[in-house]
């Protein structure tokens, strides 16, 4: 029998196009409705009237073929295994740890958690604002201090971060800072760059011989030090005080379950990582680093602080505390450049604290020592001697010319151990150590022993056993079983709006697809447990990885070489204007320190400048939102001797496509000045336009917004740097790479254990597929503002009335006509089952969206019609068939203890509940009412509430 | 008699002495405050220099010293209730006194109608 070809033809349908079946939302015959409602026949012509000619970039993006999701997955696999992932115990700082399987399930790999913005709306966010002040509890207890952020991007950083500190609270008036030379190599690296350009001197030594407390404003110590001494700082803090200078110690929270805490010693701030809290090492980060500080100094702390305040009922809710410290509120006066942290990894390092409770962590700290005293043991059976006598988890042993050879036979049995100068090897005990690993350690120092040869004793410092209490509340102790920890973990997260539920439409964040094949290869051991200072051949697989993905961001770009190591887009901004300040001082203009930047920048712009001890020049925006560029020049020509830079973003904050772009660059360079182009919008330039064509010399890419990694409820990030050639030789360098100066994070690829993420995200896109996204992202946006136009003014817009991949909403005649605010309009999203637009930023009052390439015809319209209600219901108010003050917006958001309370409001309970746009079987309720901002921040609390509050809540 | 500044202070003068405060104009624009950083007593304080701190939830101001003078008195009420200065600026809501260098220096500020004209 045969068919006829009339009965049976292939399909065209290619189910594994993953750009344009997976990431990209729109269907094509979706996009065609779309473009008919904006006005063009085609995607090609939109994009011709919305993209400048004269910044297009010529060639097409290409490196072959898009994988589809199994190829690339393999091939992420065939990389993986280039890794060797050996047992590290190399300590100095990063250590195994055991993730809870309930936690990796759980947070790490649930949508749920990775997915969530940054909790600024706190009543969408209250379960991860809950996690985080478990966080902060933990940390305050275990460091015996009073307020502790969640959280800063790594320890070395967060060591710099205290040394600015140390500066702002010093009432001494010295210029010197006081380094431990028992602090991590990477920590003193990190001080070192940061304190350069401030003109702070970096004094190092060993505290109890070379600190002289006049001459310095403040000191940080180690505890316990990176070769394993403990070491008791009180009587240092002590005299550091008598003279107004501030205390600082870096301390490893897990051995504060056996040790006097630096609060006991004095200290007023602590710093350190969480990250054997659960954490993998992951080739150096993501991990969260903590900073507690005494009361005094909680106002001048950098990093978000989460604190306990108020609904509108009255009852008990989170909140992010004290944000005029911050860089979107205080700009080049903020007390950090920090915007995006760790958050979800503070969230697994607080769940760890939560699933193990006080008990579990000190059980886990003491086998953890003893496995360092059994160690030692063999060590000194074989004639080694061990340095320090008493300890935690960390021991040295002088092995003179054997270092190399003892090195190399531990690893042939499957261990890294830690080169100390060139006669010492180091080794730091965990909470994986296996016996076997203790026997094959013997083996390759020469000895053939069996644990069991010998008695687990202790050699902690009994002066400085821990006496005091910690992890006292209630939630470190609630009953342990796994399904009671699963349960937690689901009540929380089911309290937050995150991208698994609805789009996240924040303009200038980029909440995109975060595909689950991207994923998954980001807890594959041979990327998780790779130690960051393994020895190069063992981590073959990341450097290809990291090899070909900054090829490819050279190639989008338009830059000539790539440093991955600033691990958040504010630390890309520090590290490119550093770069361009070392670049400054090789020519010999020591002088050059003006950074032009205009009004509409991101708050991180003005404070990351302010770090590189450059002054801050503000440019005037027209009523267009573009930048005056006749300010702009007159401004260089005044600043012409000494400037610097210029910070831009492209396209600009107000989301739009400047024409003159290329004309500041020109005018920058003219007056010696380097361009600096902020790449937070660069979802809107891939595949059509480089910032490296149009005359800039150096950018960040945020890749947790324009590649993929998801924001992890604000953070993880990765903020790499690109730059022209001539800016090549001064990127950042590292200690535990080319030794060069100038780190800026911990590990010298920053987070590297995320970046499979990107790297998938571009094999499987593709040149074209990334190019297809980027003119999505502008049509989803004009979809918007064509679909709100008559009801919302678009504020700024090309001259040929185009937005680019966001648009800005003008919210504030509602405030006239209706007493309207925008966070009235943006609560009452929340009700619609939506997560706020970004609220005031750039503009005051009004309202950016950006909805991504990712989201669905669908979604944008259930958004649409839900921005439409809102504008009816304050019709309603104008017209008079609404009160001004009791009403949908004004009440919103409505909770279940809304309803059912008794109902006296002027509208129907289907009203405040279901608007336009909230499911009916689905719908998302808010866990809270209306936050009280200024309650919260009158009546700061930031750790969890005693047990008595916990029961007038229930009441 | 009192005296206003274009940065949104007023100043109330008694005896070579002025006591300083921040407009009720300033104070709506801010917003209800949780906040009030003031100087020392006894600190000598330059004309336009930094006085003061106040914070909103959203938003973090400097108050300026409206004259070259020394801190006599403080006011710790709105420390610990910063709201008072929301209820009340130009009353209870006071920040600081001045002991001023020189009390001609007053006369060159503006009165309360070219203040009003100014905010108008």
């Amino acid at each position: 029998m045969t068919t006829d070809s009339t009965d049976f033809h292939f399909t065209d349908y290619q189910p594994y196009d993953f750009a344009n079946r997976r990431h990209i939302g729109p269907s094509p015959t979706e996009m065609a409705e779309m473009l008919n409602v904006v006005g063009y026949k085609s995607l090609d012509a939109l994009i011709d009237a919305t993209v400048p000619a004269s910044i297009r970039q010529t060639a097409p993006l290409s490196w072959g073929p898009a994988l589809t999701e199994r190829e690339a997955l393999d091939k992420l696999r065939d990389t993986a295994n280039r890794n060797k992932a050996l047992v590290s115990l190399i300590g100095q700082g990063y250590y195994g740890t055991i993730t809870p399987p309930v936690i990796q399930r759980n947070i790490l790999e649930n949508p749920a958690w990775y997915t969530a913005y940054t909790p600024y709306q706190p009543e969408i966010s209250q379960g991860r604002l809950e996690a985080l002040l478990n966080f902060q509890t933990m940390i305050c207890d275990l460091t015996g201090l009073d307020v502790a952020n969640a959280s800063l991007l790594d320890e070395a950083t967060a060591a710099a971060e205290a040394m600015a500190l140390c500066q702002r609270q010093a009432k001494s008036k010295a210029t010197a800072f006081f380094v431990d030379a028992a602090c991590h190599p990477q920590t003193i690296a990190l001080i070192e760059t940061r304190a350069a350009p401030l003109g702070w001197t970096v004094v190092i030594g060993d505290p109890m011989t070379d600190l002289d407390p006049v001459d310095v404003f403040g000191a940080i110590f180690q505890y316990p030090g990176t070769n394993g001494h403990v070491r008791d700082f009180s009587g240092l803090i002590s005299r550091l005080h008598q003279t107004g200078a501030v205390a600082a110690v870096a301390a490893d929270p897990l051995a504060l379950t056996l040790l006097k805490s630096p609060g006991e010693m004095g200290a007023d701030i602590a710093i350190g990582s969480s990250q054997r809290f659960g954490v993998p090492v992951g080739y150096g980060g993501p991990h969260a680093a903590y900073m507690a500080v005494k009361d005094a100094h909680k106002r001048a702390m950098p990093g978000r602080l989460v604190g306990v305040s108020v609904d509108s009922r009255g009852n008990r809710a989170y909140r992010l505390s004290l944000q005029t410290r911050e860089q979107h509120i205080r700009r080049e006066k903020a007390t950090s450049n920090i915007c995006t942290a760790q958050v979800l990894l503070a969230v697994m390092a607080s769940m760890y604290g939560v699933f193990h409770g006080p008990d579990g962590l000190k059980a886990i700290a003491q086998q953890v020592h003893r496995k360092a005293v059994l160690m030692a043991k063999g060590l000194e059976k074989l004639g080694y001697v061990i340095e320090p006598d008493t300890f935690f988890d960390t021991i040295t042993v002088e092995v003179g010319h054997m270092q190399g050879l003892i090195l190399r036979a531990a690893v042939a049995e499957g261990v890294n151990l830690r080169k100390v100068g060139e006669t010492r090897i180091g080794m730091s005990l965990d909470e994986r150590t296996r016996p076997v690993t203790l026997e094959a350690v013997w083996r390759a120092f020469g000895g053939n022993f069996k644990v069991s040869d010998f008695e687990p004793t202790w050699r902690l410092p009994t002066a400085l056993l821990r006496k005091s209490d910690y992890m006292t509340h209630p939630i470190f102790h609630m009953n342990r079983a796994e399904s009671e920890m699963t349960r937690y973990i689901r009540r929380l997260s089911d309290r937050d709006l995150a991208l698994d539920r609805a789009m996240i439409p924040l303009g200038s964040c980029t909440m995109k697809l975060n595909a689950t094949a991207e994923m998954l290869p980001i807890t594959w051991p041979e990327f998780s447990d790779i130690h960051p200072f393994v020895p190069a051949d063992q981590a073959l697989g990341y450097k290809e990885m990291i090899d070909d993905l900054s090829q490819k961001l050279c190639q989008i770009t338009g830059y000539d070489a790539f440093s991955m190591q600033p691990n958040s887009g504010a630390q890309g901004e520090y590290a490119g204007l550093l770069t361009i300040r070392n670049y400054h001082l090789a020519k010999g203009d020591t002088h050059r320190d003006v950074c032009l930047i205009p009004t509409s920048a991101h708050g991180t712009n003005p404070a990351s400048a302010q770090m590189v001890g450059m002054k801050v020049v503000v440019v005037k925006v027209r009523d267009n939102g573009d930048i005056d560029l006749d300010d702009f020049r007159a401004k260089a020509e005044q600043y012409a001797a000494n400037l610097s830079a210029c910070m831009i973003t492209y396209p600009s904050t107000h989301g739009v496509f400047e024409e003159t772009v290329r004309e500041i660059c020109e005018i920058t360079h003219k007056h010696g000045g380097q361009v600096y182009l902020d790449g937070a919008n660069m979802n809107a330039m891939v595949g059509l336009s480089r910032p490296g064509d149009i005359g800039s010399d150096v950018s960040h890419l945020n890749l947790h917004k324009t590649f993929c990694i998801p924001h992890g409820g604000g953070g993880p990030g990765m903020g790499p740097i690109g730059v022209k050639s001539h800016l090549a030789p001064h990127l950042p360098g590292h200690p535990a790479t080319d030794g060069r100066e100038g780190a800026v994070s911990a590990a010298p690829f920053g987070s590297p254990s995320i970046l499979p993420i990107s790297w998938s995200y571009c094999l499987m896109m593709g040149g074209e597929g990334l190019t297809q996204a980027t003119k999505v992202a502008i049509l989803n946006a004009n979809y918007i503002a064509a679909r709100l136009k008559g009801s919302y003014d678009v504020l700024y817009k090309s001259e040929a009335g185009r937005v680019a991949h966001e648009c800005i909403i003008d919210t504030r005649p509602l405030n006239v006509s209706a007493g309207v605010s925008v966070d009235d309009v943006a609560k009452r999203l929340i009700d619609c089952g939506f997560h706020a637009p970004t609220m005031s930023w750039p503009v005051a009052g009004t309202l950016m969206i950006e909805p991504t390439e990712s989201e669905t015809k669908a979604e944008i319209d259930r958004f649409c019609d839900a921005m439409l209600a809102i504008r009816e219901e304050a019709r309603a108010i104008e017209d008079g068939r609404m009160d001004r003050s009791n009403n949908p917006l004004k009440n919103a958001p409505h909770t279940v203890e809304d309803l059912v309370g008794e109902w006296d409001r002027p509208y129907s309970r289907e009203q405040a509940c279901y608007p336009p746009g909230a499911f009916r079987v689905d719908k998302y309720w808010s866990p809270v009412n209306r936050v009280d901002n200024v309650y919260g921040d009158r009546n700061l609390v930031c750790t969890c509430p005693p047990l008595e509050a916990y029961a007038e809540a229930a009441e | 008699m009192l005296k206003f500044t274009a940065e949104h202070e007023w100043l109330k003068l008694e005896d070579g002495v002025a006591t300083v405060g921040i407009t009720s104009h300033a104070a709506d624009q801010l917003g209800d405050l949780v906040f009030v950083e003031l100087p020392e007593v006894g600190a000598e304080l330059t004309k336009d220099g930094n006085a003061a701190t106040v914070e909103s939830v959203k938003a973090a101001s400097d108050v300026y010293c409206p004259l070259d003078g020394e801190v006599t008195e403080v006011n710790q009420a709105i420390v610990d209730d910063p709201s008072i200065v929301n209820s009340d600026p130009q009353g209870k809501g006071w920040f600081f006194k001045l002991k001023l260098k020189n009390t001609a220096d007053a006369d060159a500020l503006m009165d309360e109608a070219a203040y009003q004209d100014l905010i108008a």
